[in-house]
């Protein structure tokens, strides 16, 4: 099958790819361009673990086709950080032990980034039905909850509310 | 997934040239579509994707207060959609209960109809807008209403190179408003055991129209037109609504599956119409 000329901007870089139509843009980043931090969980959209943002928005990559990213803006997990700087929600899921075995973290990453730019102060049920669409099998969501919420009072610069240090008993 | 040709046509003549020309299938937001490609259940080896048609990706509220929805708009535009939930709050409910936030970055309102799953949650939304899709075709075009649709599961009107452009939702009058809501054991991302929309409009005290439509009770979106009768007329007072319930039970036809058997179905179908009634006389009363 003839591949298709794709060009896309990839986590803030002008990229060019050749892909198969039946591609998705999961198998694109992972097999074509060795991006392998997103993950394939279900592959039918329903686990989240493949989160990328493309155009600003949260999508599941299994359930967008590589060609359909023409000339679009995407965002990977491995766009995150800023070289040596982790991301604070990064940072965050390092600190409150957000993670175990790891594989649905790149897609929760991605998805509370998306969360925290439309609502910087979510309350925690916010965060829980934001994040919703992504499932881990480990951690039981606590951690990864309070991570997001710690992570967004902090790019707030203020204190997570009810939570840490500096409010305890307050 | 099998091999596929993929076409991504910029205007709607060039669409409908490409569908007429071979099995091809629309590709929209393609949560539904590309699940099926990759399980074999889907035989089509070319896409078009209408996502690039600019016709296509308008939503637009006119003078009248009329609702355009392009059949390539996603799900997250119409529910963050002030104008929309506004003037149609039982439709921005129900659109923004679709999947998951990565779901509704790319499901279309348009895709949720054609898809015909008994269960989509903004068709039993439109039907009781009474709204209609905008179907473009070899043979030109023409106006068919949500409530028919679906002629079974997962099988609609669309003859072959056609394809449906926009849905058309009539202005609102002053005094009505619609609401949706469905039963789902969890909290979300989960698939309607029932769901029902209620659209009411009142004179005063009085109601003097109602459309009601149920989901997941039958193979397609089911109108209730003795349960809206019930109301018309009457002041929407409990015995009116306990009425309509009724009416909505006894022309419910659902089947017992995995999610839910048939006499729960039933009965959850007389709660959500209770419940929705209320919730839509009491957003016209306040000219919601």
């Amino acid at each position: 099958m003839a591949k298709t000329h794709v060009t896309l901007t990839l986590n803030g870089e002008s990229t060019e790819l050749l892909c198969e139509p039946r591609q998705t843009l999961l198998e694109v980043l992972r097999d074509e361009l060795d991006l392998t931090g997103t993950k394939e969980g279900c592959a039918t959209g329903d686990c989240g673990a493949c989160s990328v943002l493309l155009d600003g928005r949260v999508v599941c990559a299994c359930l967008v086709l590589g060609v359909e990213a023409e000339g679009r803006t995407l965002t990977t997990v491995e766009g995150l950080a800023d070289g040596d700087q982790l991301h604070p929600l990064q940072r965050a899921f390092l600190e409150h032990a957000a993670l175990q075995c790891g594989i649905c973290t790149p897609g929760f990453l991605i998805a509370a980034k998306a969360l925290l730019e439309r609502n910087p102060d979510p309350s925690e049920h916010e965060v829980r039905y934001e994040l919703a669409g992504n499932l881990c099998r480990c951690t039981g969501y606590d951690k990864i909850v309070h991570a997001v919420l710690a992570a967004a009072a902090e790019m707030r610069g203020t204190v997570a509310r009810g939570r840490g240090t500096a409010s305890r008993g307050n | 997934m099998h091999e596929i040709r993929y076409s991504a046509p910029r205007s709607l003549d060039d669409a409908v040239a490409l569908l007429a020309a071979d099995d091809a299938r629309v590709l929209a937001g393609g949560t539904d579509l590309l699940i099926q490609l990759r399980a074999g259940t889907c035989p089509s080896r070319h896409l078009i994707d209408v996502k690039r048609i600019a016709e296509l990706a308008t939503l637009d509220v006119d003078a009248s207060g009329a609702l355009r929805i392009g059949a390539a708009v996603p799900c997250w535009r119409l529910a963050d959609d002030a104008r929309v939930r506004r003037s149609f709050p039982g439709l921005a409910e129900a659109t923004a209960l679709i999947g998951s936030t990565q779901i509704q970055s790319r499901a279309t309102i348009a895709g949720n109809l054609c898809n015909g799953s008994p269960a989509a949650d903004t068709t039993p939304a439109l039907a009781a807008l009474d709204a209609v899709g905008v179907v473009v075709g070899p043979a030109g075009r023409r106006e068919v209403p949500v409530a028919s649709f679906v002629t079974a599961p997962g099988k609609t009107v669309l003859g072959r190179g056609e394809l449906l452009v926009e849905l058309r939702v009539p202005a609102p009058s002053a005094h009505s408003a619609d609401a949706y809501q469905r039963f789902i054991p969890r909290n979300e991302m989960d698939i309607a055991v029932v769901g029902v929309a209620a659209s009411i409009t009142r004179d005063g005290a009085r109601c003097s129209a109602a459309r009601i439509a149920l989901g997941a009770v039958g193979p397609t979106v089911l109108l209730a037109e003795d349960a809206a009768r019930a109301l018309v007329g009457g002041t929407l007072d409990d015995a009116a609504i306990a009425r309509a319930a009724a009416a909505a039970m006894a022309a419910a036809r659902p089947i017992t599956d995995m999610r839910a058997p048939a006499d729960y179905r039933r009965e959850i179908t007389g709660v959500l119409t209770r419940r929705v009634v209320a919730e839509a006389a009491r957003r016209a009363l306040q000219g919601a």
